[in-house]
């Protein structure tokens, strides 16, 4: 259970079992998406696959997760997301609605993100083998020329921006799998971020990191980076946004919001000279308005995140083990 | 909506520390009981802003942790169980028994279960009247009430499929026993915020009076356990030894009456094994006579063998506050959350956790004090 949970064991199963077994130089990257040449084309290549219970949560559905989810990882390394393949695993005895709710979703959110799904399949398994709906998207995109942005790029010197409020999706989706309310509702941030993305390269092409923090929240994102890129990070707690409602579930529930998944922010890696530019372009964008600079890369604790508390102390963020438990009190 | 942020004032953070820092003439060392407060404490970093003449110990007060590992075994083996759904709270689940946890049995085929309160194991009973449901109880009286109003419910609804087994722990017995240690070194305690909500203060002024110490009732945010720290150390530079309610907006001196009723009622008092520290008098609750039928050790026949604690892990005496935790040659070395070989490594709460989540940045021993025999 713990292996899907974005974590420490999830990163493990990865280097220790599938690695080895498939070979390959581009695997080893572990990017959100794979950089391949294809008759001198730069692509970006990514797959994911969609297992979300309810299929429908506030804010969005597993139609909108599937589409948005691939986008973003493509988008992850500057890629123009161009293509997507979607291919839908069903329990028998689901609802034709139901289906075609999520068909409607997934169709809304390809054209809201400017992607095509041209190829796709579907399988039915048996009754009690599903949760009604799996859905497995994989996308294809360009990498403009002088673009390179990927983990192992992040430098001493780079300031760490997060384009907006965190732990809204994990919550949202906590808040309607266990039937718990927080006093108010708290919307998943599912979104597409490739226009995003387009609009920081255009203020500047001196974009070295960016990795959107989806399972395992912010701290496995930064987790990740500081361990490829072999360098620090350093974040000033007081500035992550976390929204009022999730700080309050995540403090009921025993969760650090550090931890909690998000579908449509970004965390970008960019050189101290060109972050005023690159903030601009963000908060000049829809889905970057609540861009802030949450800390840096630094020399010292290679592949260790560390948090400045609000209150003067210090305090390792390490990646997450698997899924997070809610504590007993 | 804000419940937090006010608690984290750094300002007034600030003024608090600075407080406590003129009020400090000489070394003084407390307990704060609980592990929320544990991780607190370490998670804001608070014991690196205090004075370096006010120790925190680390007390007993994690329920995962204390946690005997035969009823971890036992667990197990009932969930283990055909037609059982065995539901726990989330933090159990890593819990290592003698050969494998609740995961490890889940991924076997178990039907083992995450729950967010002891009702929802109700709601599941209910709607599964062909399924053994067992309920794992553990905590401090922070969650026996609500978990006594599910058996209690149970009964009148005459819901006969649900059952709990029940570890659960008594804070006041805990402090007693620290105290009574002939290495103890608290002299003063920040007591359990949630724990005193709902049991009130009642069971504290006698514990003050008979090993003369403060005891300042003390809740879970920064600001919080520094006004029961700045408290307390007002008491002892006093030479004063009493019960003060630091955490007014949820505590009062009669508790909550409710929940005192009804725990009353299905559970009593009786020994409890804390794991690492051995059995305590009079420290755990049981279900009482008139609900035994709802005693999950009663209605299963089970004889998980436990094995013995590693040897080389010191979590009793971290959870007694002997010693810190980096102060086990295993700490963080061949002890890990990830291969942990005492509950205070596997739960959240505990405090070898914390240190091992957050503080191990500074190397906490050499290479030959590391090495493990």
């Amino acid at each position: 259970m713990g292996h899907g949970g974005g974590g420490a064991l999830s990163a493990e199963l990865t280097r220790h079992l599938f690695l080895p077994a498939y070979g390959g130089e581009t695997l080893a990257g572990l990017a959100d998406s794979a950089s391949v040449t294809l008759g001198g084309a730069r692509l970006a290549f990514s797959t994911d696959s969609y297992v979300v219970r309810p299929l429908f949560f506030p804010g969005g559905s597993i139609g909108d997760l599937a589409v948005n989810g691939t986008v973003n990882d493509l988008a992850m390394s500057g890629a123009v997301p161009a293509y997507l393949s979607c291919a839908f695993i069903l329990e028998e005895g689901t609802e034709l609605s139901t289906v075609g709710r999520v068909a409607q979703a997934l169709g809304a959110a390809a054209r809201a993100a400017d992607v095509t799904v041209v190829t796709g399949d579907t399988k039915v398994v048996d009754s009690g083998h599903g949760d009604g709906v799996y859905l497995n998207t994989a996308g294809i995109g360009l990498i403009p020329e002088s673009v390179d942005i990927r983990p192992q790029r992040a430098r001493p010197g780079d300031v760490v921006i997060v384009s907006g409020p965190i732990g809204q999706h994990g919550i949202a989706i906590l808040s309607v799998r266990e039937g718990l309310t927080f006093g108010t509702d708290v919307v998943s941030d599912t979104a597409p971020l490739a226009g995003l993305v387009q609009a920081m390269l255009a203020a500047t092409p001196e974009i070295h990191v960016l990795r959107d923090p989806t399972r395992g929240g912010l701290a496995a994102a930064l987790g990740e980076i500081a361990t490829a890129s072999d360098t620090g990070v350093v974040l000033d707690e007081g500035a992550v946004p976390v929204p009022d409602a999730v700080a309050t579930a995540c403090a009921l529930l025993g969760l650090d919001p550090m931890y909690v998944a998000n579908e449509g922010r970004l965390v970008a890696f960019v050189p101290r000279t060109h972050a005023d530019a690159v903030l601009a372009a963000m908060r000049a964008h829809p889905q970057g308005g609540g861009a802030v600079v949450i800390g840096e890369c630094v020399a010292e604790h290679p592949g260790m995140v560390v948090a400045r508390t609000g209150l003067g102390g210090t305090r390792i963020v390490d990646p997450p083990l698997g899924e997070q438990l809610p504590r007993i009190c | 909506m804000k419940y937090i942020d006010e608690f984290q004032d750094p300002e007034l953070a600030r003024r608090l520390l600075d407080e406590i820092a003129r009020t400090v003439t000489r070394p003084w060392a407390m307990m704060e009981v609980c592990g929320g407060q544990t991780h607190s404490i370490i998670r804001h970093g608070l014991d690196q802003l205090l004075p370096d003449t006010v120790e925190l110990i680390h007390g007993p007060g994690c329920p995962v942790c204390v946690t005997p590992l035969a009823v971890i075994d036992k667990a197990l083996e009932i969930a283990s169980l055909p037609d059982v759904v065995f539901c726990s709270f989330g933090d159990m689940l890593r819990v290592p028994g003698s050969d494998r946890d609740l995961f490890r049995v889940k991924g076997d085929g178990g039907d083992v279960r995450v729950v967010y309160s002891p009702l929802d194991a109700l709601r599941i009973a209910q709607r599964t009247p062909d399924k053994q449901v067992v309920f794992f109880g553990v905590g401090f009286e922070t969650t026996a009430p609500a978990i006594a109003m599910t058996v209690h419910q149970a009964k009148r609804l005459g819901v006969r499929n649900l059952s709990l087994l029940v570890s659960h722990v008594r804070v006041p017995p805990a402090i007693e026993a620290v105290m009574r240690s002939p290495d103890c070194r608290v002299q003063a305690f920040l007591a359990a915020g949630h724990v005193c909500s709902v049991m009130g203060t009642s069971e504290y002024p006698a514990l003050a009076d008979t090993y003369r110490v403060p005891i300042v009732v003390t809740g879970f945010e920064p600001l919080d356990i520094l006004e029961g720290i700045r408290r307390a150390v007002r008491q002892l530079e006093r030479g004063e030894h009493h019960v003060e309610n630091a955490y007014p907006r949820a505590v009062s001196a009669q508790g909550n009456p409710v929940a005192l009723r009804v725990l009353r009622e299905v559970f009593t008092t009786t020994d409890r094994t804390w794991r690492g520290i051995g059995t305590i008098p009079d420290s755990g609750w049981r279900l009482s006579d008139a609900y035994r039928d709802y005693d999950a050790e009663h209605r299963f026949d089970i004889t998980g063998p436990a094995a013995a604690e590693p040897a080389v892990c010191r979590s009793g005496e971290v959870l007694q506050g002997l010693i810190k935790p980096h102060e086990c040659a295993a700490f963080g070395i061949i002890c890990t959350p990830r291969t942990p070989l005492g509950a205070t490594m596997v739960s959240s709460e505990g405090a070898c956790a914390a240190y091992y989540l957050y503080r191990r940045l500074s190397p906490p021993h050499t290479e030959e004090k590391a090495s493990v025999d």
